[in-house]
């Protein structure tokens, strides 16, 4: 009776139809195509990462300098927020009500569903008790860091600090997250590779809200964090400690290295900091007050950054400049008229007997000889020219590390300089003369260098020729690696024979009696060898300089000690250098020279200063 | 005649035990869905599969009613239930409650309710009646709006809910009318509206305007045009759009070569026409007309889409068509889905260990995205196995329709089986990326009361009327 009774076939045949495609496609989906199978175990798990403890840094005597303390940063997922009791709240974490709500605000604003900072690093007396009540306060949850922790509060400079990476930082390098940190100076910077260990993976089951629900495959997967290797620093912290007390209320630097490895015993830059005001949340006030207000710099390190002229400790090289391209030898002997007089010009010395030879001229730092001296080689007929005269002193010069970057391990090195033959014919004429540079030959002019590279160059002196490249840590890692450059020795062009002399000089600077400019920095049953210097300096009182090393044979510690307005190198940089040998090689300092400690530590060059430029008279 | 409750053994117990089977199978699917370990007991109302079970309960009550009820009585009231669901349909939209965007919910005493999904039945009672009365011609125009005007009420109501998903439910009845005697035509004008809708959605207009021109000259040779005069057509149009193209030009007009093309197609249409009427070439009226109904429907096409259609239906379409795929945008619900789906495998991650369902990456999983958990649990062939059997109970459906004496329940009976259709093949297209993401439940599977009700009476008001088969309905 119905004509449409076929129309059955076509509207079945749809039906089966649009089911077999189904199938097909399920067909396609689930058995052929293998990309939603690797996308659906990428979408349920996720990788927390598990921070390595940084690696501690000890001292040469393997005294603890740097260690780690856990922080608590109070972390919050606004979605998971709910009503709390505010004044209990911010009565435990001892906060404003105000805070409370502005932080609640910043944290929606960066994400309702993931965990941001809202206080960071809590006490461990604050975490203790909150912890306890942290239940009532659902979305609130605490997440452990590391800060450093310094128990002898001293080698700030050296030792540097951590900050949280900068997002450049994170770009440039895929291993930093957000709220890392990074080491900023120091050795903290330098081995931060070394230190920082690598991260470790947990790997969990997460809903699409990341919500974490169970371990996946029982931590099959999960890698474990390895810890940064602790190093062992070459600081002698005893002696650095004693460098810092010594340097208080003075500025300026101590170096003192080991020469016979390169070693740095002892770095001090005056004034220091304690390391502990970069570590929490004080850090960036500390940080701001110490750039900004602090006309003393405490942040600059003096030892590296500092570029001084040398002063009389110079003399030292140019006369082995001058042994070495046999223009004079230790007999060679100048007069001296209480200065150096030639035509109109006048070197002023002061006044001693004379004529004296090389050793006698070191003790007596005899300006006059020296002008001497630096003519002779400039002049010498071998040279053919003053210019070339002075490029063959220059590079004998250099060869003790100066004008350059010594690759000390740590960062911000200056290199200094020693000025070029260029430099002169610009400023003088083609044909310059030796006058026109003779300032060098005291030590004085355009010489610039750190208190680094002074102390590098008692180093080769003491070994007779050659040095190490100074460095800071002696030992990364519990099997000890350290990079090859500094297991190499680096040779002057000096020949070892022509030190002889001139180190006998050095121990009659200490020993020579009458006329002995370092008097104050001898040793019972040591023998001392060293060399004042007192470097002009135009405004201020002229700063106060002192290179030793000790003992002669076998030497164990080569020192350079830079007081900023100390006036002469034996008014406190010999005496200081002194004692800071006396203290690491005996341990202690012999009664009959308590008196000489008493007046360094007493010593205030700092507030002195401003209390004459103030125009207040004592 | 007495009063016969047709006995037990009329009842189609096949389309019962597909029905019970399915029910379960849907009901063990959102266990697993939101199942987790803190709320084992199934019974447990506070979870869904706990409230699933009450539904559930009260399912199998309603079903007996229904079958208790005399078969008679749901011709005779087929109108007024319509009207009685066009009154909450109207009401709805005042008094409902505005759940995820759409006011489509009655809540009384705690328990929501969607008349939406009832409605469905009750337009196929009253469609099934009109249809089955004497004076209804399929080919009377009258006729055919009268039985718009009883499909596209609700649909357009159900529209103003913001519940576009239910809306195009309606669209199905064209199958039903179709088994009436509805002219293929309009079936083969849908298949084509379809295709052309897609087609304006993924290329440049111009592009589409050509497919449109060839494809119309490729149809006049099978209607028996020469070569040569196909030739002197095209020309004609080519010399035209050469001339416009010139004048533009000359003018400096800034006018894009696809309006060009229109304007020179417009004016060959005179010529043309007078051409064909002076030949006497029937056929090839035919052709052109669909050739213009064409270029109108695209034009339309892009100004709906642009116009009418909200930002998120766009972007839904958009990305079913692979235009600016976006897979943790608009696309996420479906990305997720077919991650978790492709992710069963063959033979599937077994019952409760599928994690991307179980984690919630995949959104409203235990009601639309139900079939996600089939796939990522089951795998192919526990996905194969429910299709089957969704499927077999809609073939099922449409051999019990044909076997009815009277063209109410035959008519109804289509009905059914389409509307189930038309859900399977919507909510499984979009689990699989196949179809656009609008929310309608999987029949029997998907979390609600109100739509496993509301399967259930359309369902069990069938075999009802199945079992009264022998008698004569009007």
């Amino acid at each position: 009776m119905n004509n449409f009774s076929n129309r059955k076939y076509i509207i079945g045949g749809i039906f089966i139809l649009v089911v077999l495609i189904f199938i097909i496609r399920l067909f396609n989906l689930q058995i052929i195509d293998d990309t939603y199978k690797l996308s659906a175990e990428n979408n349920s798990q996720r990788q927390v990462t598990q921070y390595p403890a940084r690696g501690l840094i000890y001292d040469r005597n393997g005294k603890l300098l740097v260690y780690n303390q856990a922080a608590y940063d109070l972390m919050l997922i606004p979605r998971q927020l709910e009503v709390f009791d505010t004044t209990d709240f911010c009565q435990l974490l001892g906060i404003e009500k105000l805070e409370l709500i502005e932080g609640i605000a910043k944290a929606k604003h960066y994400s309702y569903r993931k965990a941001s900072i809202f206080l960071k690093q809590l006490s461990s007396e604050r975490y203790a008790v909150l912890q306890e009540k942290l239940y009532k306060f659902p979305g609130f949850f605490v997440q452990t860091r590391t800060l450093r922790k310094y128990p002898l509060k001293s080698a700030a400079h050296a030792l540097g600090y951590l900050r949280e990476v900068t997002n450049q930082e994170i770009k440039s390098d895929p291993y930093f997250r957000q709220g890392d940190y990074i080491g900023k100076s120091g050795i903290e910077r330098t081995y931060e590779k070394e230190l920082r260990g690598e991260k470790g993976v947990k790997i969990y089951w997460v809903d699409v809200f990341n919500r974490i629900k169970g371990s996946f495959r029982n931590g099959k997967f999960d890698e474990k964090a390895i810890s940064g290797k602790n190093l062992h620093s070459s600081l002698d912290i005893d002696l650095q400690q004693y460098g810092e007390l010594l340097m208080q209320n003075k500025k300026g630097g101590i170096v003192a290295i080991e020469p016979h490895t390169g070693e740095i015993l002892a770095k001090v830059s005056s004034p220091g900091y304690d390391p502990e005001m970069f570590v929490g949340r004080a850090m960036n006030k500390n940080y701001q007050m110490m750039v900004q207000n602090d006309s003393l710099k405490p942040l600059f390190d003096r030892t590296m950054q500092a570029l001084y002229p040398p002063g009389s400790i110079f003399k030292l090289v140019n006369a082995l400049v001058a042994l070495q391209e046999n223009v004079i030898s230790p007999a060679t002997r100048f007069e001296c008229h209480s200065g150096y007089h030639v035509g109109n010009f006048t070197m002023g010395c002061h006044s001693h007997a004379s004529p004296l030879d090389l050793r006698h001229a070191i003790q007596q730092s005899c300006n006059a000889y020296f002008a001497n001296v630096f003519r002779y080689i400039l002049e010498s007929p071998k040279f053919g020219s003053v210019q070339d005269g002075y490029t063959a002193w220059r590079k004998d010069v250099t060869s003790f590390g100066f004008g350059s970057e010594l690759g000390i391990d740590l960062p911000n090195e200056k290199t200094g300089s020693i000025p070029t033959n260029e430099y002169y014919q610009t400023k003088y004429r083609k044909n310059w003369r030796a006058l026109n540079a003779i300032s060098l030959a005291i030590g004085q002019g355009e010489l610039q260098i750190t208190p680094m590279q002074m102390a590098n160059m008692v180093a080769a002196i003491a070994n007779r020729g050659y040095y190490f490249i100074p460095h800071i840590v002696k030992a990364v890692g519990e099997d000890g690696v350290l990079e090859k450059k500094y297991l190499e020795k680096h040779y002057t062009s000096i020949d070892s024979s022509n030190f002889i002399p001139v180190i006998d000089g050095m121990e009659m600077v200490i020993t020579g009696g009458e006329g002995s400019t370092g008097a104050l920095a001898a040793i019972k049953d040591i023998r001392v060898c060293g060399k004042t210097g007192t470097v002009q300096n135009s405004d201020e009182a002229d700063h106060s300089v002192f290179v030793a090393f000790a003992p002669r044979e076998n030497p164990k510690i080569a020192i350079v000690v830079y007081v900023e307005n100390g006036v002469w190198g034996s008014r406190y940089a010999a005496p200081i250098s002194g004692l800071m040998i006396e203290k690491y090689l005996n341990g202690e300092i012999a009664e009959n020279k308590k008196w000489i400690e008493k007046r360094m530590l007493e010593a205030d060059l700092i507030n002195q200063a401003a209390a004459s430029s103030t125009g207040v008279i004592e | 005649m007495t009063r016969k409750v047709s006995s037990i053994k009329n009842l189609d117990w096949w389309t019962i035990f597909l029905y019970v089977l399915l029910v379960f199978l849907g009901w063990i699917n959102i266990y697993a869905a939101v199942y987790n370990e803190e709320h084992q007991s199934i019974f447990d109302i506070s979870q869904r599969y706990g409230k699933q079970l009450m539904w559930i309960g009260a399912a199998f009550f309603l079903a007996i009613v229904i079958l208790i009820i005399e078969g008679k009585f749901f011709s005779a009231f087929a109108y007024p239930t319509y009207l009685f669901m066009i009154f909450l349909l109207v009401a709805v939209l005042i008094f409902g409650r505005e759940v995820n965007g759409a006011r489509s919910w009655f809540e009384i005493g705690g328990i929501r309710l969607q008349p939406a999904e009832f409605a469905k039945f009750a337009t196929c009672l009253a469609i099934s009646r009109y249809i089955s009365q004497f004076n209804f011609k399929i080919h009377k125009f009258k006729s055919l709006v009268i039985a718009g005007v009883i499909l596209f009420t609700p649909a357009v109501l159900i529209l103003l809910q913001r519940d576009a998903g239910s809306a195009l439910v309606y669209v199905v009845f064209i199958l039903v009318l179709y088994r009436e005697g509805l002219s293929g035509v309009v079936l083969f004008v849908g298949f084509l509206s379809a295709v052309l809708f897609i087609i304006t959605l993924l290329l440049p207009k111009l592009n589409v305007l050509l497919i449109i021109l060839g494809f119309s000259f490729i149809c006049l040779k099978f209607m028996g045009l020469r070569f040569k005069q196909i030739i002197i057509g095209l020309s004609a149009v080519f010399i035209c759009f050469g001339l416009v193209w010139g004048v533009i030009k000359a003018l400096q007009l800034n006018v894009s070569t696809y309006v060009i093309l229109i304007i020179s197609i417009s004016l060959n249409i005179i010529p043309f026409l007078y051409y064909i009427y002076r030949e006497r070439l029937k056929n090839v009226i035919w052709v052109l007309l669909i050739a213009v109904g064409s270029l109108f429907f695209t034009f339309s096409v892009s100004y709906l889409f642009e116009n009418v259609l909200e930002s998120h239906q766009q972007e839904r379409i958009n990305d079913l068509l692979g235009i600016e795929s976006d897979p943790s945008g608009a696309g996420y619900n479906v990305a997720q889905s077919k991650i978790a789906i492709g992710s069963g495998g063959f033979t599937g991650k077994g019952f409760l260990n599928g994690t991307q369902t179980k984690f919630k990456f995949v959104p409203e999983q235990s009601t639309d995205f139900i079939f996600c958990t089939v796939g990522e649990e089951w795998g192919f062939i526990g996905s194969t196995i429910v299709l089957s059997l969704l499927l077999l109970l809609i073939i099922r459906l449409s051999f019990l329709a044909e076997r009815q004496r009277s063209p109410f329940s035959r008519i109804y009976g289509y009905g059914v089986a389409c509307i189930l259709f038309f859900h399977v093949a919507i909510n499984v297209g979009m689990t699989i990326g196949l179809a656009p993401v609008i929310g309608i439940p999987l029949p029997f599977f998907s979390y609600g009361g109100s739509s496993l009700w509301a399967f259930t009476i359309l369902l069990f008001v069938f075999l009802r009327l199945d079992a009264n088969r022998l008698e004569l309905l009007r």
